[in-house]
């Protein structure tokens, strides 16, 4: 056991100084190692457990803080968009069906995943952002814990906020959270990892599938997390990423009819919030405000509502009414 | 089947001649003057007249709503608002019948459920929250003590009056807010009796606000600013109350129509099931928003139902809502008369077969005798739209999956039914109805303890139960 967690727990300084090794050598590959080309990787989008471009064929260049060109990242479109939406309410039935200790296991998954991948993420983050390497991998575990966190949650939630109820007459009673179903969720601006985790885990924990709009100009960190998702035996559709314009691609999922929450969290813009807002109205979505924050059982609350069932409890009971 | 001799309800309560908007703990005119009058819907005649609410009075009734939050309500620990609710519902429970009877005369509804549901489950109401008004830390666990939203603007319904001024008052008082609410333009009796009652209770004044009016008093209500809506109607006006908060910090709950399925299974315990099947669809005249209005009947067992179901549905007394043995009262409006008899007309149109039983309607005031489609398609208006009236429309199934496939597809989510005498068929099949409430071998059952509301386009929320508190505290 000691064996086991010694490495993992000198890992960050290491990982750290290895990092700042790995800075070196790309300075020394321009002028000695021209002969290895480096291989770039191409962003894409995350829909229905598979990575295509979009269907639109356009792409976006992504830059970090100094202007320099990152990569390019899909320009996701209004099909994009619908058909992420049509993966998310084909996979939502299954994960909603599945029992909670298998979410729960799966998001322990990917935090495994993640923490195995930290270095990569802590360059993506300080690429992104210009914050310095021990800066970003503070991030990248600060991420990694809240997955255990909410992985932790999946079989308790429906404990704490549901229960029996003791009514009035000879009745069993118990009400118990379940999903919205499809929740549309525009990721926080400036906070591409951890802030995308903080949204997308309370969804799923509860059983939702999401359609996800990652940071419109830092999408990469997000793209990356999908590879995280795709080997952690998340089911394919469950979560569903997709880069672009916040603008372009946010009316049509607040207007989507298969849609049932959306979050508006990323919305910087706040007339677009509102007329995102109301146009969610025409299908009385539940929404989230930008700038509302909360306790972890808070965000699990925001994408459930609760159902309640009643059987009769005496023999003579069988229906009710005065009839 | 036996005839019964008239026993009608001899209590008979005080209705005045005129009332006034009720703000900040007195009875007023509106500013401009406006006044609307209440019908009896069993005989069309005029019962009183009332000042209508306008945008002056709305915000006169919210700043008084806000001096009471700020100076009393707010501040006031949760032990000593709790007093105040216990001791509403004492009152309430103790002039029972005057507003069971008043509420029958101005809704229309029968005096037996009056009596024995909707005046008592009010009560109710108002007992279970006060003794949430200072447990409130316990209610919503994880953070600290929840604080209330402040002021509370609230509409609702004509068809359980009463029962949903409670819903909507007594949560949000026990959590330590004050309200405006305003009654629907046709039931605006028992609203302002409650009124009455809120003075004998020494409630503060402008704890609570009544503002009867119609659509217009109602918006004026939601543009107004207060901290929070909560309404109960239809779908429509909740899309647009919904849209007119976007981009505002007031918060919203929303109930809203439905289009309940009721399952049966051949292996349910038929006669109950019959009954379950005419109290969900014909208690209240189907004025319910839960409604079980579609009946889907597993095939093998279609036919036996049926003629169960026929039945019953004939021995059912429609006639003077005052009379103790009456089950089917009035309709609520002349309005709502016509809505129901323009559905019911597109579903003959479209190729239902109707059967209404042989039963006399009395000459004047609004009535529909009880009604069942067979043959009812999925596309039909029958089979999709919220009717709100007596109406049931039967459709069938095979097999489970196919019951559940029908059931949801409808863009509400309110309520459904189950029956069946098989246990784990029971949780099998609530596990995947997409409703907010599921009856189980019952039908049409209510409880302050439990919480009811819908998902879809039922709106969102719950009232009743500590569920139903999250909609008044600031988490």
């Amino acid at each position: 056991m000691s064996e086991q967690s010694k490495p993992e727990q000198g890992r960050s300084k290491q990982g750290a100084g290895k990092r700042g090794a790995a800075k070196r050598t790309a300075t020394e590959r321009n002028t000695t190692e021209l002969a290895r080309l480096h291989v770039k990787k191409t962003y894409k989008l995350y829909v229905g457990g598979k990575f295509p471009r979009s269907e639109s064929g356009r792409s976006y260049a992504v830059t970090g803080p100094d202007g320099a060109e990152l990569a390019n990242a899909a320009l996701a479109s209004r099909k994009d968009a619908r058909d992420a939406v049509t993966a998310a309410r084909k996979a939502h039935r299954a994960w909603a069906a599945q029992t909670a200790y298998l979410r729960g296991q799966i998001l322990y998954r990917a935090a495994e995943m993640l923490e195995g991948r930290a270095g990569q993420f802590t360059e993506e983050l300080s690429a992104a952002t210009g914050k310095e390497p021990h800066e970003t991998l503070g991030t990248v575990e600060a991420a990694i814990d809240r997955l255990v966190h909410y992985a932790g949650w999946t079989d308790k939630f429906a404990s704490v906020l549901g229960g029996a109820n003791p009514v009035a007459g000879p009745f069993f009673n118990h009400t118990k959270p379940e999903p919205l179903g499809v929740v549309a969720v525009f990721a926080p601006q400036d906070d591409p990892l951890l802030g995308l985790v903080e949204a997308i885990a309370p969804a799923i924990a509860t059983g939702n599938a999401v359609v996800v709009v990652a940071s419109e100009a830092k999408p990469l960190a997000a793209l990356s997390f999908a590879e995280v998702l795709a080997t952690s035996d998340l089911p394919g559709g469950v979560v569903n990423l997709l880069s672009g314009k916040v603008a372009e691609i946010a009316p049509h999922l607040a207007g989507h009819e298969d849609v049932n929450g959306i979050d508006l969290g990323g919305v910087e813009d706040a007339a677009l919030a509102a007329e995102l807002e109301a146009t969610a109205a025409g299908t009385l979505k539940v929404v989230r405000r930008p700038g509302t924050a909360g306790s972890s059982l808070d965000a699990l609350r925001r994408w459930v509502e609760y159902k309640t069932v009643w059987h009769p409890a005496g023999m003579a009971a069988g229906v009710g009414g005065g009839y | 089947m036996f005839e019964y001799a008239p026993a009608p309800e001899s209590v008979r309560p005080r209705i005045r001649d005129h009332y006034g908007l009720f703000i900040d703990g007195k009875f007023v005119d509106a500013a401009d003057g406006s006044t609307f009058k209440s019908v009896n819907p069993a005989d069309e005649s005029t019962l009183f007249t009332v000042a209508e609410a306008g945008e002056a009075d709305v915000a006169a009734a919210v700043e008084a709503a806000r001096r009471a939050h700020e100076s009393v309500w707010g501040s006031m620990s949760g032990a000593e608002r709790g007093k105040y609710l216990f001791r509403i519902a004492r009152l309430l429970q103790e002039r029972a019948r005057e507003f069971a009877v008043a509420e029958s005369i101005d809704n229309g509804k029968p005096i037996k459920e009056t009596r024995d549901f909707d005046v008592p489950t009010a009560a109710q109401h108002f007992f279970y929250h006060a003794g949430w008004a200072d447990k409130l830390a316990y209610a919503v666990p994880g953070g600290p003590e929840p604080r209330p939203l402040g002021v509370v603007g609230q509409i609702i319904p004509w068809n359980f009056p009463l029962l949903m001024l409670s819903w909507k008052v007594a949560p949000a008082l026990a959590c330590g807010n004050t309200v405006v609410l305003k009654p629907a333009e046709t039931t605006p009796l028992t609203a302002l009796m409650f009124a009455e009652l809120c003075r004998e209770a020494d409630l503060p004044p402008g704890v609570v606000n009544i503002l009867p009016g119609a659509g217009a008093t109602g918006e004026a209500l939601v543009h107004s600013p207060v901290d929070k809506i909560a309404f109960t109607g239809s779908t429509a006006v909740g899309r647009s109350i919904a849209k007119a908060v976007a981009g505002s910090s007031k918060r919203l709950t929303l109930e809203l129509g439905g289009k309940a399925a009721n399952i049966v299974y051949d292996d349910a315990p038929i006669d109950q099931a019959v009954e379950g099947i005419v109290n969900g669809i014909f208690f209240n005249q189907g004025h319910v928003c839960c409604a079980g209005s579609r009946l889907l009947v597993q095939e093998s067992i279609a036919e036996d139902v049926l003629a169960r179901l026929k039945e019953r549905v004939a021995t059912l007394r429609l006639g003077d809502p005052l009379d103790k043995n009456t089950d089917i009262g009035a309709v609520n409006s002349a309005a709502q008369l016509k809505r129901i008899a323009d559905l019911t007309a597109t579903g003959e149109a479209e190729g239902a077969e109707v059967w209404q039983p042989e039963c006399a309607l009395p000459e004047r005031g609004f009535w529909f005798r009880p009604t069942v489609f067979t043959g009812v398609q999925q596309s039909m208006r029958i089979a999709r739209e919220e009717i709100f009236g007596p109406v049931l429309s039967v459709l069938t199934f095979r097999t489970p999956d196919e019951a559940i496939a029908k059931a949801n597809n409808t863009p509400y989510g309110l309520s459904a039914g189950i029956w069946t005498e098989q246990g784990s068929k029971i949780l099998w099949t609530a596990e995947r109805l997409r409703a907010g409430v599921v009856w189980a071998n019952t039908f049409n059952q209510f409880d302050a303890a439990s919480p009811f509301g819908g998902v879809k386009e039922s709106g969102y929320g719950r009232e009743g139960g500590r569920q139903g508190l999250e909609a008044y505290l600031d988490v």
